[in-house]
């Protein structure tokens, strides 16, 4: 078989490849309802989470002061008094783990007052993890492969 | 022979002199640096700790001194003034100011004679970090109210500025410093990894020079007042950059370098258990401090708030018992695989582990620097509103009173966490190896002992990633 052959075969094989994964994608996509309570000073529940393409609804219920949320990586905000809920609905389009944050002073441990937002797949942290992991077995292949090294000691 | 470079790029002996330009050699030789910048760091403490006083028991986070000292000072410490600077933040510290006056007799001139106070000599046995290890990690163990009560940060700091001048009217010179400052230990530490040096020129001058008044002082400067003997220092660990030494040496032989960072970590002098233990503290603070103030659990929170007194002695036995016996233990385990490995039966354990528990100072210094990151992103912006309105009287001093909080690339936040773990991570491998080198008599020793210490390290930053962005 000729090279270009081959290559046309392997690119389609990857597209193919990529089109089963797209469309299978399509189906994880849902919608994803939450009903967040704040309370001085963490949230209920303290993490969620959804898959990227999501369409998110979130309720927030405050049940003691006035609190905010405000998530990081969208950038979008909401608040709730007690008896008066908000509400945020957005695509979760960005994959990785996002603080959400109370945006509203609400007593001494308001700038600690956040929670999680885990969009998966969490490809930031795997792709630090995957580079962490590689320089390691680099290092150990280096340590083992290289003759004497020119290093103090 | 050629010479050791770092990742192959940098060599490890280059230093550039700053001090060469004229200019700031007479700036560090003037009396007046740097005692303008701590009279001006006095002048914003002042103001700290009268806004920690009026603040009260209000929230922090619209408060002077909780901002600039917990958002702005202490990520400025971190990102800049320790990594780059070394010591940099003790050389313009007002803490010891008023024992400084009262040793001396004054600000301003040199006093040749006798310094004022009992002069009284460090108990040798303390000349370590260990009680500067206890006292940070005590420190600690309030920061669920000092970095978010304004009166408790007035106490805090009200409380260092006394002691530190208590113990100035009875030791001598900057054994608060040295011995006993929170803030001292880590820096001391860290500083091995800056990219700036204090160091004397040339060898030979010193060595002619009988007098030593680096040491010992003249009318143009003091003696060193952290009791190092600059004419042959080699490490930042104790060097506060005080800057005496340029003015009272009249042949100029002090210079200010800079250098790659983290050559401090192989010079093998007076390496201890003692700086051993504050590597693991700060990884176990970081830790702790992460899943109390940064991570989504109340229950956290609650304890460390003191929300019951049950929850809040948990959490310092848990917090205790983690930074000084299981980060240690953990350590300890890989350093004995280490030493297994390695076949190296006349090396002791000892040496072994407090070796390479200098490997953590890189690594620890990233986990400091990412953690810092998610501390002035979302929560810088409440600076413009405390320095229009620093006492909450409803001034407006800049403008920027009304600012509202506005977090500043929250998103990229952990993007910016990860590089800066996978970065530091780097420099721990690349002198963890050269500390294996001086830990082992031989090459093939050297290597096979430096596997363990390669996974403990590898597991470390894998377990911060996770921690932070996972």
């Amino acid at each position: 078989m000729s090279a270009p052959s081959k290559i046309i075969k392997i690119c389609f094989l990857l597209s193919t490849f990529y089109f089963l994964f797209s469309f299978w994608n399509s189906f994880a996509q849902s919608e994803k309802f939450f009903e967040i309570r704040a309370k001085k000073f963490s949230y209920t529940p303290n993490i969620i989470r959804v898959n990227k393409g999501d369409l998110v609804r979130i309720r927030l219920i405050s049940e003691d002061v006035h609190h905010g949320f405000f998530l990081d990586g969208y950038g979008i905000r909401t608040s709730a008094h007690p008896g008066q809920e908000g509400s945020l609905k957005f695509v979760a389009d960005k994959p990785g783990r996002f603080t959400f944050r109370c945006s509203v002073t609400c007593g001494e441990f308001h700038p600690y007052m956040v929670g999680y937002m885990i969009v998966g797949p969490n490809s930031r942290f795997w792709m630090y993890g995957g580079i962490v992991l590689g320089i390691g077995v680099i290092a150990f292949l280096t340590t083992f492969l290289c003759k004497k090294q020119n290093v103090q000691g | 022979m050629s010479k050791d470079k770092l990742f192959g790029l940098v060599d490890l002996s280059w230093r550039f002199e700053l001090t060469k330009f004229k200019l700031i050699r007479a700036l560090f030789k003037s009396r007046w640096f740097p005692l303008l910048a701590i009279i001006f760091n006095l002048f914003i403490f002042v103001i700290i700790l009268i806004a920690g006083l009026i603040g009260g028991f209000s929230a922090g986070n619209y408060n002077f001194g909780i901002m600039i000292v917990w958002i702005l000072w202490w990520v400025m410490l971190m990102f800049v003034l320790v990594p780059i600077f070394s010591r940099a933040w003790c050389l313009m510290c007002p803490f010891p100011i008023f024992s400084d006056w009262l040793q001396r007799g004054a600000l301003f001139n040199v006093n040749t004679g006798k310094l004022n106070g009992l002069n009284l000599k460090w108990p040798k046995a303390l000349k370590n970090m260990w009680v500067m290890n206890i006292l940070f990690l005590v420190t600690t163990f309030f920061t669920g109210f000092f970095t978010v009560r304004p009166l408790a940060t007035f106490i805090l700091l009200g409380g260092i500025i006394l002691l530190a001048f208590i113990i100035g009217i009875i030791f001598e010179k900057r054994s608060f410093c040295l011995y006993v400052c929170p803030v001292s230990g880590f820096q001391g530490l860290y500083s091995q990894f800056a990219m700036a040096e204090v160091r004397r020129k040339d060898p030979e001058i010193c060595k002619n020079h009988k007098v030593k008044t680096c040491f010992v002082g003249n009318e143009c400067g003091h003696g060193c007042p952290w009791m190092l003997a600059p004419f042959h220092f080699t490490k930042n660990t104790y060097c506060g950059m005080c800057l005496e030494c340029f003015k009272s040496c009249p042949h100029d032989n002090m210079g200010f370098n800079l250098r790659p960072p983290g050559v401090d970590l192989l010079v093998d002098e007076k390496r201890g258990l003692d700086e051993a233990w504050k590597a693991f503290i700060m990884l176990g603070i970081a830790m702790v401090f992460f899943l109390t103030m940064q991570g989504p659990w109340g229950v956290l929170k609650d304890m460390v708030r003191g929300a019951s007194l049950k929850g809040y002695l948990t959490f310092i036995s848990l917090h205790s018992a983690f930074s000084l016996l299981i980060v240690p233990a953990i350590f300890f385990f890989f350093s004995w695989l280490s030493k297994l490995f390695s076949g190296a039966k006349e090396v002791s354990l000892r040496k072994i582990f407090t070796n390479f528990s200098y490997t953590l100072v890189p690594l620890g210094l990233g986990v400091w620097i990412a953690f810092s990151i998610g501390i002035i992103l979302p929560n810088g912006s409440y600076i413009l509103h405390i320095i229009s309105d620093p006492f909450s009287w409803g001034w407006n001093l800049f403008g920027t009173k009304n600012f509202p909080w506005t977090p500043v690339f929250t998103g990229s936040l952990g993007y910016l966490q990860g590089l800066t773990l996978v970065i530091l991570y780097l420099f721990s491998l690349a002198y963890g190896f050269r500390l294996a080198r001086q830990t082992y008599p031989d090459e093939a020793q050297a290597k096979r002992g430096w596997i363990p210490i390669l996974v403990f390290l590898t597991l470390t930053t894998l377990a911060f990633l996770w921690l932070y962005i996972g």
